[in-house]
């Protein structure tokens, strides 16, 4: 393509005169352009066609992502459309991926309603992906200034405020989904709460597809459960909680089912992601307004994820959550059955719950982000995990985080009381040895089989899983890992 | 029963020596250490009795350590924790909290239930302890 065709047509009457021409031409590509304090910045994946150029590619994606369409109109002429038009003002080629560009792309906060977090998906995903000139898309990672962080009220709870709620420091937090994932009945479903809870987990929780369905309806589900709930707090003289999912057809219901659960005097509820962007924000401000911890299972997401060449990144996602706010969300374990790449699942951690994120390559993180004292999101580690990790667990994600263990704890030989105390015994001896300064990413097994010896639960658990590993090639992991230095 | 608050519940109950050893985290990044007690031991019981603020110019575990021993020998039957705050912006709350003494006997809860409208129900937790005894009177 030539050079002329990458320059911006400043000539007015040549601009708008009707016809089309390359999106670079319009002005949606600016090599020179300082990203302004208040601007949105969006990092894209692309792949462009053959033969297209990926500077116009790049244009291209920041026109559809603004104003642009494809031929000029001449309307532009009533708007400040300068302004407007958003501007990509780098490509850089990826590493060792021929033919994929990252570009950089920056938009004016006009374009945007405040606190409105469907908006900004609606603006920078809802047209692009399609565009036939690309073969591939992917939104990789976004920068929101301090001015539209600001008009969002964030998580409604937050994990400093979770833990003064439940008491609960200096650890991470157990959890366990009630399996199997459908078909008990509400009485058997809220002994298994009961149980998991009673021998030592905080929380247990519904699974997403769990709502209201004709083996068990929902209200009966949350009579049995809070039963189990407050009888394992009595047993135990904890706070305990189980995550009533009120996830549902319409808002109006979720309402109701989440009244419902705030009569019974649950402390947490949870949704899930396809219940949508409105819903998820209308949720968050229902819960800061009746002091209910919010907690998001990311359900579907796997669907957009995990393709490196296309879809949104989840540390895009994590970010939209922590903005439309919500105080648990699933972030992956690197360790357990689902998808995860150690580095990146650590980038999205650090994207939940910095005070401000730090540019990290080998993470996955491209922009510096101030949070500007937005509360943190608490991530959720669930999936396949079992009490044989728990070192690894514990170095790669720290305190701040639910670590999940359905199967492991259900699934123990001596029965549920038993796999949960085995749970909570690992868990406790790691972060005791932890904090002696043990090593605990190398001595980590010894810790556990010490613990093992006066603690036969936890004996049995390493016995049943302890060399369980679930080693697949993760599909998305950094194009920026560290190499040795050359002397 | 066996009341399993604090972080380290779950463990046989720490030496002298793993205590220190977790005040030396706690002072290792720069947290005030506390020492509360209560013979109130519900789980929405958060103000225990502050022995003494938290000892924000104590950076020696072995100082903090006399606080506590004192602090068992005033209340020998209380519940006493060790309560770590970290001042760090976006923090600025507590980050450790372990139980180091209990009761001989601990009676545990009751768990009430008040029937409302429909199926639902109230519930409430009482501690067998508080409910005879005023406070200083409950573990002897």
């Amino acid at each position: 393509m030539g050079a002329s065709e990458l320059q911006q047509i400043t000539d007015q009457k040549k601009r708008y005169s009707a016809g089309v021409l390359k999106y670079a031409q319009m002005g949606y590509w600016d090599s020179d352009y300082q990203p302004k304090e208040t601007d949105v910045l969006a990092l894209f994946r692309i792949t462009p066609q053959d033969g297209v150029d990926p500077i116009e590619a790049a244009a291209a994606v920041a026109g559809e992502s603004s104003t642009a369409t494809w031929t000029v109109v001449w309307t532009d002429r009533l708007t400040a459309c300068d302004m407007y038009r958003a501007k990509a003002y780098r490509v850089d080629p990826v590493p060792n991926n021929p033919g994929q560009y990252f570009c950089y792309v920056a938009y004016d906060l006009s374009l945007f309603e405040e606190g409105s977090i469907t908006n900004v998906a609606a603006s920078i995903i809802g047209n692009v992906f399609s565009f036939k000139p690309l073969k591939a898309a992917r939104l990789e990672d976004m920068q929101f200034p301090v001015a539209y962080i600001k008009t969002f009220a964030g998580p409604p709870t937050g994990i400093v405020v979770e833990r003064e709620r439940l008491d609960k420091f200096g650890r991470p937090l157990l959890g366990a989904t009630t399996k199997p994932k459908l078909g008990l009945s509400a009485r058997n479903y809220g002994r298994v709460v009961y149980e998991g809870l009673k021998g030592g987990l905080d929380f247990m929780k519904d699974d997403e597809n769990i709502n209201s369905q004709p083996f068990m309806h929902w209200r009966d589900r949350f009579l049995c459960v809070m039963d189990g709930v407050n009888r394992a707090s009595a047993a135990t003289g904890e706070i305990k909680g189980s995550y009533l999912n009120i996830t549902a057809g319409t808002m109006e219901e979720m309402y109701r089912r989440a009244e419902f659960a705030k009569e019974l005097g649950s402390v947490i509820v949870m949704i899930d992601l396809v219940v949508g962007y409105t819903a998820i924000q209308s949720m968050s401000h229902w819960c800061r307004q009746n002091d209910m911890i919010l907690h998001l299972h990311r359900a579907g997401h796997g669907t957009y994820t995990r393709q490196k060449n296309h879809g949104v990144s989840f540390r895009v996602i994590a970010k939209w959550m922590r903005l439309a706010g919500v105080d648990h969300i699933h972030a992956g374990t690197a360790v357990g059955k689902l998808e995860g790449d150690p580095m990146t699942v650590q980038g999205y951690y650090n994207v939940c719950r910095d005070a401000k994120t730090t540019v990290d390559l080998p993470r996955g993180i491209y922009f510096d982000q101030d949070w500007a004292a937005l509360r943190k999101v608490m991530p959720v580690a669930s999936g396949g995990i079992h009490a044989g990790q728990m070192h690894q667990l514990l170095d790669l994600f720290g305190d701040d985080v639910v670590l999940q263990f359905g199967g492991g704890t259900i699934g123990h030989p001596q029965g549920i009381q038993a796999g949960a105390t085995a749970n909570r015994v690992a868990l406790e001896a790691m972060v005791l040895a932890r904090n002696e300064g043990r090593d605990i990413r190398n001595e980590g097994p010894d810790i556990l089989r010490e613990a093992a010896r006066w603690c036969s639960p936890l004996k049995a658990a390493l016995d049943t899983w302890g060399d369980i590993t679930f080693n697949y090639t993760p599909t998305d992991s950094s194009d920026f890992v560290p190499t040795a230095s050359v002397a | 029963m066996r009341i399993t608050q604090g972080t380290f519940s779950f463990l046989p109950d720490l030496s002298d020596e793993q205590i220190i050893k977790q005040l030396d985290y706690c002072l290792a990044r720069g947290w005030a250490v506390g020492i509360e007690y209560t013979d109130d031991p519900h789980p929405r019981n958060v103000y225990w009795e502050m022995f003494g603020n938290p000892m924000f110019d104590l950076h020696d575990a072995a100082g903090i350590m006399l606080e506590l021993n004192s602090c068992r020998k005033t209340y020998p039957a209380h519940y006493i924790r060790v309560t770590a705050f970290d001042s760090t912006h976006t923090v600025e709350s507590v980050v450790l909290s372990f139980i180091v003494q209990r009761p001989q006997r601990e009676p545990g809860f009751r768990l009430v239930r008040q029937e409302i409208n429909g199926r639902s129900m109230r519930y409430s937790i009482e501690s067998y302890a508080t409910q005879s005894q005023p406070e200083g009177a409950r573990y002897q």
